[in-house]
C-alpha cells in the first residue's frame, strides 16, 4: 500500500514538474505518433499533415488498486461504512421510498463486493417497551433484508440481529434522537 | 457461586435446627390443625398487631456477634414491615429501653407503655458448631412466647453480611406461623446491570454491555453472575433457585442460556444459530419447561420445550409479532405480547397454543407477569403519556388498575412468589433502577442504585 502511494506521489511530482517546466508553446512541436495501430493507421496515411498544437499527454497512472475499501480491515470499513442506515417511522417496519433509495445504494455496494457478508441490525427507540422492541427491531432488519434480496442480493449474505432499544445511537430523549434510533444498521461481518 | 451454596446450606441448617416450642407430634396421634396450638398475637379489633423488634442480645463481646445482633434486629424489622401484616413500632421510640442480659428478662412493663402487642427478642452467640441465634415472639400482655426457635449456622453465616439470613428466616417463619402468610424474606431478585462500566468497542463503536446480577429481595448482597462481553438480558429464576434462564448475545445473536449456579455450567437448550435466534425465556412453575420467543420460522413466535431442549413445539402461528411469554401459576396457560390486533397487547393461550384470548385493549402493552395464588391477576407494562406505567388486570372482575403513578417511566413487572409485591424498573430517580411495589400501589422501595438496572425477576 505504502509503495503504491509512494509511486503515485512520484508520478504526480513528475507530472507537475513537467507542467511547470513547459514554456508557452511558441512553436509547434511534433507529437509522438500515436502508438495504437487502430487509431494510428489512418493518421499515418496522411503524410505531411501538420500535427495540431497540443500538449503532450500525461501517461495514464498505473492504477493497481483504486479501491481503498478492498484493503481495509472489517473494523475500518465499519467505522466509515459505505452502507447507509435505513430509518423507520414510529412502530413501523415498512421501508419507505427514502429507505428504498438507501437500500438501492447499499445493494450496489454489496454487488461491488460480492464476497462481503453483512449483518443487518434492527433497532428501535425508547418509546416502545423493551421486550416488544426486540421483535420490532427484528422485523425492521428483516424488512431491509427482504428488500435487498428482491434486488438480487443472495439471502445468505444478509444476516439479521435485533437489539431492540438496548443500543441507542443517540442517547437523547427527543424526536431528533428517536428518529436516529429507529433504524436498520448495516455491519460488515466478513469479507 | 460459593456464596449461594453457602446461603442454601444455611437455610438447610436453619430448617434442621432445634425447635423449642413446636415439637413434632408423635406419629401415632392424628395430625392437629396448627391453629389449635398456636398463640396468635392480635391487635385491637380491626387493627394489625403492634410489634417491637429491638436489637438482639449479643452474648459475649465478640465484634462479629455484636454487629450481627444489631443487624438481625434491623433486618427483621424491615422484613416484617415489608409484608404489612404487623404494625412495626419505630425503632427510635425504644432505643431508651436497655438491652436485657438474657432472652428471659423481657421488660414487659416498658413494652406495655409503648402499646406493643408483641415483642421479638433474641440472642446471638458463638458456640459449636459456629453461631447460635435464639428468638422468641413474646405476647406483651401475658409474657407468653407465641413463637420460639433456635437456629445454628457456621461462623461464616455472620461474617459477610452480619447474619441477614437469620432475620429473613425468622421473618418468614413468624409470618407463616402467625399469619399463615408465605413471606418473601428469603427470596432473591435477578436483573441486568451495566454498573461495572464495561463496554464493547465493536464495529458500531462504543456500546455499554449488560450482565446478569442477583441479590436478596431487599437489594442486599448484589452479585454479578455472568461475564459476557456483550448483552445478557431477561434473567428468570428456576423454581429451585439453582438455575437461571436468560437471553445472551455472546455469539453475536440472541440465544437462551440456562445457567446452573452451583455447578458453574450452562446449556443452550434452544440450539440457537444465526438463522434460529431465541430470546426472552420463561420457566414453567414446575421447572421442567421453558417457553421462549424465536424467529426460526421467519418472525417472532412463541415456542415451548423441555429444559433439555427436547419436545420443542411452536405455540403461535401468526404473521404478527408474538413475544415475551410468561406462565400462569398452575403452568397450564401462557400470557404473551402480540400485535395481531394492530398494536402490542397482552394475550393468553393454553400451553398447547389453544384458546387464544385478548386480555388488554390499551395503547400499547408488554411484559405480562402472572400473579401466583391467592390472586389471579396479570401485571404488565402499559403506555401512559410519554412513558409507561405498571398496570394490573384482575381476572375475577375483568378490570384493570394502574399501580405506578406516572412518575418516571415504569416497565418490566415481575411478581413476588406470594403475589403481594411486584419488582419493576423505573426512571423515577434518574437512570433505570429496580424498585419493589405492592399490588395496591403502596410500599414503594428502591433496591438498586448503581448503573442502569433492568429486567427484574423474582425467585420462588
Amino acid at each position: 500500500m505504502r509503495r503504491v502511494m509512494t509511486m503515485m506521489a512520484a508520478i504526480g511530482v513528475v507530472a507537475a514538474l513537467a507542467a511547470c517546466a513547459k514554456p508557452k508553446p511558441p512553436v509547434a512541436r511534433p507529437a509522438p505518433p500515436p502508438p495504437a495501430a487502430s487509431s494510428g493507421g489512418p493518421t499515418a496515411n496522411r503524410p505531411g499533415a501538420p500535427e495540431p498544437v497540443r500538449e503532450s499527454p500525461i501517461p495514464p497512472e498505473p492504477m493497481i488498486t483504486s479501491d481503498p475499501l478492498m484493503s481495509k480491515d472489517i473494523d475500518e470499513i465499519n467505522k466509515n461504512s459505505p452502507f447507509q442506515p435505513v430509518y423507520f417511522a414510529l412502530d413501523k417496519s415498512d421501508v419507505d421510498s427514502t429507505g428504498q433509495e438507501t437500500l438501492n445504494k447499499n445493494a450496489a455496494v454489496l454487488k461491488k463486493y460480492p464476497s462481503w457478508v453483512i449483518t443487518i441490525e434492527g433497532h428501535s427507540d425508547e418509546r416502545g417497551t423493551a421486550e416488544y422492541n426486540l421483535s420490532l427491531g427484528e422485523r425492521r432488519a428483516l424488512a431491509a433484508r427482504n428488500y435487498l434480496v428482491s434486488l438480487g442480493i443472495p439471502a445468505d449474505r444478509l444476516r439479521t440481529v435485533s437489539y431492540g432499544k438496548e443500543f441507542p445511537f443517540d442517547p437523547g430523549h427527543d424526536e431528533g434522537a428517536w428518529s436516529q434510533n429507529r433504524r436498520a444498521h448495516f455491519v460488515v461481518t466478513s469479507k | 457461586m460459593k456464596h449461594i451454596a453457602y446461603a442454601l446450606g444455611l437455610v438447610a441448617a436453619a430448617c434442621a435446627s432445634l425447635v423449642l416450642f413446636a415439637q413434632p407430634q408423635p406419629p401415632q396421634e392424628p395430625p392437629r390443625q396448627q391453629q389449635d396450638i398456636i398463640l396468635r398475637i392480635e391487635g385491637p379489633p380491626g387493627l394489625p398487631p403492634k410489634l417491637a423488634v429491638p436489637d438482639f442480645i449479643p452474648i459475649g463481646n465478640d465484634s462479629d456477634v455484636v454487629a450481627a445482633a444489631k443487624t438481625i434486629g434491623e433486618v427483621l424489622w424491615d422484613d416484617l414491615n415489608f409484608e404489612r401484616e404487623f404494625y412495626l413500632i419505630a425503632r427510635d421510640t425504644y432505643r431508651s429501653i436497655p438491652t436485657p442480659a438474657s432472652i428471659d428478662q423481657v421488660p414487659l412493663d416498658r413494652w406495655k407503655e409503648l402499646n406493643a402487642d408483641g415483642v421479638i427478642v433474641g440472642t446471638v452467640r458463638k458456640a459449636p458448631p459456629g453461631i447460635i441465634v435464639q428468638v422468641r415472639l413474646v405476647q406483651v400482655a401475658t409474657g407468653t412466647a407465641a413463637f420460639g426457635k433456635e437456629y445454628s449456622g457456621s461462623l461464616n453465616s455472620i461474617a459477610t453480611d452480619h447474619g441477614r439470613i437469620y432475620a429473613h428466616t425468622i421473618s418468614d417463619e413468624v409470618h407463616l406461623q402467625q399469619r399463615g402468610l408465605p413471606g418473601v424474606a428469603r427470596t432473591k431478585l435477578s436483573f441486568t446491570s451495566d454498573r461495572d462500566g464495561e463496554r464493547i468497542n465493536g464495529p458500531v463503536g462504543d456500546r455499554a454491555i449488560s450482565n446478569i446480577y442477583i441479590s436478596d429481595y431487599d437489594g442486599a448482597n448484589q452479585r454479578r453472575i455472568t461475564a459476557t462481553r456483550g448483552l445478557d438480558l431477561s434473567p428468570v429464576w428456576f423454581p429451585d433457585r439453582k438455575a437461571l434462564a436468560y437471553t445472551s448475545y455472546r455469539t453475536g445473536y440472541p440465544d437462551i442460556i440456562v445457567a446452573y449456579l452451583e455447578q458453574a455450567r450452562h446449556t443452550t437448550p434452544a440450539g440457537g444459530t444465526a438463522e434460529k435466534q431465541n430470546f426472552l425465556p420463561a420457566v414453567s412453575p414446575d421447572g421442567t419447561k421453558v417457553a421462549f420467543t424465536s424467529n426460526r420460522d421467519g418472525n417472532s413466535e412463541i415456542y415451548i420445550m423441555n429444559v433439555d431442549g427436547t419436545n420443542m413445539r411452536r405455540l403461535t402461528n401468526h404473521p404478527a409479532i408474538d413475544v415475551a411469554p410468561t406462565f400462569s401459576p398452575p403452568g397450564n396457560q401462557i400470557a404473551f405480547t402480540s400485535d395481531r390486533s394492530g398494536s402490542a397487547q397482552i394475550w393468553i393461550m393454553g400451553i398447547d397454543g389453544s384458546g387464544v384470548q385478548q386480555i388488554t385493549r390499551e395503547t400499547k402493552c408488554d411484559r405480562a407477569t402472572w400473579s401466583p395464588a391467592p390472586f389471579n391477576e396479570i401485571a404488565y407494562t402499559s403506555q401512559s403519556g410519554g412513558g409507561f406505567d405498571i398496570r394490573i388486570f384482575d381476572f375475577a372482575t375483568r378490570s384493570t388498575r394502574t399501580i405506578t403513578d406516572g412518575i418516571g417511566s415504569n416497565e418490566q413487572p415481575a411478581f413476588a412468589p406470594n403475589g403481594r409485591h411486584i419488582a419493576f424498573n423505573s426512571t423515577r430517580s434518574g437512570k433505570e433502577q429496580i424498585f419493589l411495589i405492592d399490588r395496591d400501589g403502596k410500599n414503594l422501595k428502591q433496591v438498586t442504585r448503581t448503573g442502569v438496572n433492568r429486567y427484574p425477576n423474582w425467585s420462588k
